[in-house]
């Protein structure tokens, strides 16, 4: 638990790292938009060439990128059988009893893997993998911040993320601390059916509860003591600063984008291809 | 003479009691005064009100009754925001677990939080974060992440915030208490080095005796009051007064008490360290000899 660091972080200094977070939220939803843009073969190709390439350049290990993947393999299974024995089509390639598959169900079960699979990888490559979960902050409450005139307390908020994210390694090792100290007096956390697993967890869950208030209350007099005093007047050491870079990579983006709708419109004989 | 940096007039606090309407007193009528530069030490077993006096110093706790001045000023009454932050400023705490007051995920943040509050330029942030890290000794590791730190490191990044703030006064809050020995001695030295080249007034609550006998002068509170105010050769002089209200003196000066006990003439005014209280051994060693001697 000592040496956990927080979220997928992959320390490095290529040229996705040095991108200012908040250009990096921006180009993670310009992901978004453009994997969902695609509709034909040929341009889930151009997709999946720009995936690669963001993938070399982030120099981010292969083996890693598939790691965040596992967590969606049900969805992807789940939709694309969905799609193969749901959609009608034209042409019917197998039929069994109730079971029709038709070609139109494989393309769509094709494409539906490869916009989640390549909208998952783009959005961990600029966001995860490369930035700080801390700077992702940072770059969400400045984005953010134009919402600061509606009223919406973007910096509390902010606030209340980074202070989760420091206390998330300290609550670990707390809950270690407990488990270990019920598990010698006699608990067992590791068998039995389902209800008496989550039970086993109370006795885990309320001295864990029972820290975590005296510790906020220590931090509230600790922050006190430092003059915190909410958004107002308040300085920061780090400041974003935009480069050169972060516009050329959004405006790259938002090329591809408009590159895949009229990608979309070549048709190579009428078909889906 | 040194002018008072701290004084308080009559100073009483009382808990609310959880239940009912019932007030539990924590501190009671003390009056106390701290000159500029000294390091004083607050002794006092659970319970005694010793850290809910510490939090009345710079208003975290608000007194129900008395006044409290600093650098010359009334800090009780009516305040405005810009006063209620310079008097934190000026007297900084540190407190006794080392994970719950550090608020941000590295290191350097954490310094700058203090002076980020306050709303300094970023120019001045910087050399503020340098400063208070090279002074405590852990410039190294500005860019860690707080819970890779011992618990020694993480005590002194909790001083280097404290001290980014420029404070002209530190209060520690039994500091050292969950500390194993060496993070304990680290954040001492520290403490030490604070009061004698930066002159920063130093008043350190704890329950350790030998800690105690660091500072200038003691403060014993017992039950809400000031029961002793003296040097640590003072205080430690009157041990059976410790005893009764639950404290103890140094090992060194508890043997002195009891070769006195046991029949030995001995002095037990100057008793603070150990060195101190093995002359005070070897002199009644001496004087026995030479006794013997005169006899003989």
């Amino acid at each position: 638990m000592r040496g956990m660091t927080l979220g997928q972080y992959y320390p490095g200094t290529s040229p996705i790292h040095r991108l200012d977070p908040r250009a990096k939220i921006i180009l993670g939803i310009l992901a978004i938009v453009c994997s969902f843009l695609c509709k034909t073969l040929f341009s889930f190709c151009l997709l999946e060439a720009l995936v690669l390439l963001l993938v070399i350049l982030s120099g981010i290990p292969p083996k890693l990128l598939i790691r965040a993947l596992r967590p969606v393999l049900f969805i992807l299974l789940f939709t694309s059988l969905v799609n193969i024995f749901m959609t009608r089509g034209k042409n019917l390639l197998f039929e069994y009893g109730i079971f029709h598959i038709y070609e139109e169900g494989l393309w769509n079960a094709l494409f539906m893997i490869l916009r989640i699979t390549s909208l998952i990888l783009m959005t961990s490559i600029f966001l995860t993998y490369t930035t700080t979960p801390i700077a992702l902050t940072d770059g969400l409450e400045q984005l953010l911040s134009p919402l600061k005139k509606l009223h919406i307390p973007v910096h509390d908020f902010a606030m209340m993320i980074t202070i989760a994210m420091r206390f998330i390694p300290t609550l670990a090792e707390e809950t270690e601390r407990i488990m270990n100290a019920q598990r010698a007096r006699g608990v067992n956390f590791s068998t039995g059916g389902l209800i008496k697993r989550v039970r086993s967890l109370i006795p885990i869950l309320i001295p864990l509860f029972v820290s975590a208030f005296n510790r906020a209350f220590d931090l509230a007099n600790a922050m006190e003591c430092r003059c915190y005093h909410g958004g107002e007047g308040r300085t920061r050491l780090k400041v974003l600063r935009y480069n050169v870079w972060d516009f050329v990579a959004i405006l790259l983006l938002i090329g591809v984008g408009v590159g895949l709708v009229f990608a979309n419109r070549l048709t190579f004989g009428g078909s889906i291809l | 003479m040194k002018e008072t940096f701290i004084k308080t007039e009559e100073l009483s606090f009382s808990y609310q009691a959880q239940t009912e309407n019932e007030k539990i007193p924590a501190v009671k009528n003390l009056s106390v005064e701290i000159t500029s530069g000294e390091y004083v030490a607050i002794l006092g077993h659970n319970g005694s009100g010793k850290s809910t006096f510490a939090k009345l110093l710079n208003l975290i706790l608000e007194p129900v009754s008395g006044k409290l001045f600093v650098d010359g000023k009334e800090r009780t009454g009516e305040l405005t925001e810009a006063e209620l932050l310079e008097l934190r400023r000026s007297v900084g705490m540190v407190f006794q677990n080392p994970d719950n007051q550090l608020v941000a995920t590295l290191v350097e943040e954490d310094v700058a939080f203090g002076p980020e509050n306050l709303g300094y330029p970023r120019e001045e942030l910087r050399t503020r974060v340098d400063e208070a890290l090279a002074t405590v000794g852990m410039t190294e590791y500005k860019d860690y992440e707080p819970h890779k730190l011992s618990g020694g490191q993480k005590q002194r990044v909790a001083i280097a915030g404290v001290l980014a703030m420029k404070p002209r006064c530190i209060i520690f809050d039994e500091s050292t208490a969950m500390l194993d020995p060496s993070g304990r001695q680290e954040v001492l030295s520290t403490i030490r080095r604070l009061n004698r080249e930066e002159g920063i007034t130093i008043i350190n609550i704890t329950h350790y005796m030998n800690e105690a006998a660091e500072a200038d002068r003691i403060l014993v509170i017992n039950d809400g009051e000031l029961l002793l105010d003296g040097t640590p050769d003072e205080v430690f002089s009157k041990r059976d007064l410790l005893l009764s209200v639950g404290l103890e003196v140094p090992q060194s000066a508890e043997l002195v008490f009891r070769l006195k006990e046991a029949g030995i003439d001995l002095p037990t005014d100057a008793l603070s360290s150990p060195e101190k209280c093995a002359e005070a051994i070897a002199k009644a060693y001496f004087a026995q000899c030479k006794g013997g001697r005169g006899n003989g």
